[in-house]
């Protein structure tokens, strides 16, 4: 599996990429192989207020759904709509599917660098 | 706990993700997940591991009739080594399980349950028992599994004469063999395409998942989990015990009208059925025609009233769309007709489609 060094890593399995002041949120690797084959995705509107720590939407497998949830507090400037019709983008490249562009943010939870990032995955690969 | 198939190493090694199913360990998905497993059996084959399957064998002078009368269909005059679907219903009408009966010959069928329903199905039999009809569970005698798609029979055909296979859809060889080790093998199948159900004493089903996977190389088989066995048989609208009935649900309200034959003398459930003619309720086929996936327990409405509820639902691989199977008040049923189904808060608009969702070409 693949955590990219650029990136910093929510212990729920968020990845978050800054350019200049705004942030761009997507799932890791480990997360989606976890998660299975996704068929749908639901993401906020342009606009919508994230609140660190709250689901900023949804995927789902086809087992199951699973709420993604906001590393930061903001608000939303831009979703990635491809992913609306392509979700197995997120499967095949989960670094490249982001999901929101976050701007305006107001709150920042403590963040995995890459290692720790991967640390954590592996422990809880080893739990599953 | 948990109890383990005599496959559960080959799972993994195989690197199956194993979860715990009707009290067994399962491989839910391998590697490939789900979706490739669904589609693979819809254009290649699969191979499943079906071992938790319960088997019952129903023998003596009296089973016949003693079928006739537990069961809602007629077995009356079925003929070696053909197999039949049945419901198996309680006094209330309800259903206890359904089933498959395989006729090995006169006084000695073979009865194939569901693994989660085993130990209540054979409980419901033993209290039904008669004079003249023994019911003994061989559950843990045997290992089974399923070579499914349109491959299935070249891949066989490697393994064994062509005069072994069964042809006809439900009907089955009792006295198989493959490579030395005896084995039924019956075709039928819980995926709507061809295929083969291959049982095979436990301790031997490890070495004919190992042939069947050799033999099947070329041919582009692959082993496949739980996962893409529940959607292959939503799509071709196959019901699922504890989903599309239960113990209070009639087979008729679910569908499987043809498999209870009103017209034999009587049978447990015969009556209740009776009294609740016309049906209330009925089965429907839902597909997704807004954004979301439909999924199951969720309320159906037609427009603000509430009419029904889902039993299953999922994304179904193959058609590329969202389905589910239903039960709705039956004088709202239309084809073509929209309804609207919640699922967890958000409104899904679905549209009434005939069954089954997906039916193979023949």
């Amino acid at each position: 599996m693949n955590f990219p060094k650029e990136l910093k890593y929510s212990k729920t399995h968020e990845w978050i990429r800054y350019e200049g002041d705004a942030a761009f949120i997507g799932i890791s690797d480990y997360a989606q192989h976890a998660l299975g084959d996704l068929v749908f995705v639901n993401l906020p509107e342009p606009g919508d207020e994230l609140v660190m720590g709250e689901a900023l939407g949804d995927v789902e497998s086809v087992k199951a759904v699973s709420d993604i949830f906001s590393p930061v507090s903001g608000t939303v400037l831009e979703i990635n709509e491809e992913l609306l019709d392509s979700p197995e983008k997120i499967n095949e490249e989960p670094y490249e599917a982001w999901f929101v562009k976050v701007g305006d943010i107001t709150e920042t939870e403590e963040l995995l660098d890459a290692d720790a990032y991967e640390a954590l995955a592996e422990e809880e690969e080893a739990n599953a | 706990m948990e109890k383990k198939t005599p496959l559960y190493d080959t799972h993994v090694k195989y690197g199956g993700s194993i979860v715990e199913f009707g009290g067994f360990l399962l491989p839910v998905q391998y590697e490939t997940g789900i979706k490739k497993e669904h589609l693979t059996v819809r254009t290649e084959c699969g191979l499943f591991d079906v071992s938790h399957m319960g088997e019952i064998l129903v023998q003596g002078p009296k089973s016949l009739d003693w079928l006739n009368y537990v069961l809602t269909n007629d077995f009356t005059g079925m003929k070696d080594g053909r197999a039949r679907y049945s419901p198996m219903c309680n006094e209330q009408g309800g259903t206890v399980d359904d089933l498959i009966v395989y006729k090995r010959g006169d006084d000695d069928y073979f009865v194939v349950v569901n693994a989660a329903n085993k130990d209540k199905d054979y409980g419901w039999m033993k209290a039904h028992e008669q004079e003249g009809v023994t019911v003994t569970d061989v559950s843990d005698q045997y290992g089974q599994l399923a070579l499914q798609g349109p491959k299935a029979q070249t891949i066989l055909e490697k393994l064994v004469p062509a005069d072994m296979i069964p042809e006809g859809y439900y009907t089955a060889n009792f006295h198989g063999e493959i490579k030395g080790i005896p084995c039924i093998i019956s075709r039928t199948g819980y995926t709507g395409e061809d295929g083969f159900e291959i049982y095979m004493a436990a301790d031997k089903a490890a070495e004919i998942w190992e042939i069947l996977m050799e033999a099947g190389k070329d041919q582009g088989l692959i082993p496949c989990g739980l996962g893409a066995r529940d959607t292959l048989r939503l799509e071709a609208a196959m019901p699922l015990y504890g989903h599309e009935m239960n113990d209070e649900i009639s087979p008729k309200t679910a569908g499987l009208g043809f498999a209870v034959k009103m017209d034999k003398p009587d049978f447990i459930g015969k009556e209740a059925m009776e009294k609740a003619m016309p049906l209330q309720k009925r089965r429907a086929g839902l597909k997704a025609v807004s954004r979301g996936i439909l999924r199951e327990h969720c309320e159906v409405f037609d427009g603000e009233e509430k009419i029904g509820e889902t039993t299953s639902g999922t994304f179904l691989p193959y058609l590329g769309g969202s389905y589910a199977l239903s039960i709705i008040d039956a004088d709202k049923y239309e084809v073509g007709k929209t309804l609207r189904v919640v699922v967890r808060g958000r409104s899904i608009d679905a549209e009434i489609v005939p069954l089954p969702f997906y039916k193979r070409e023949k």
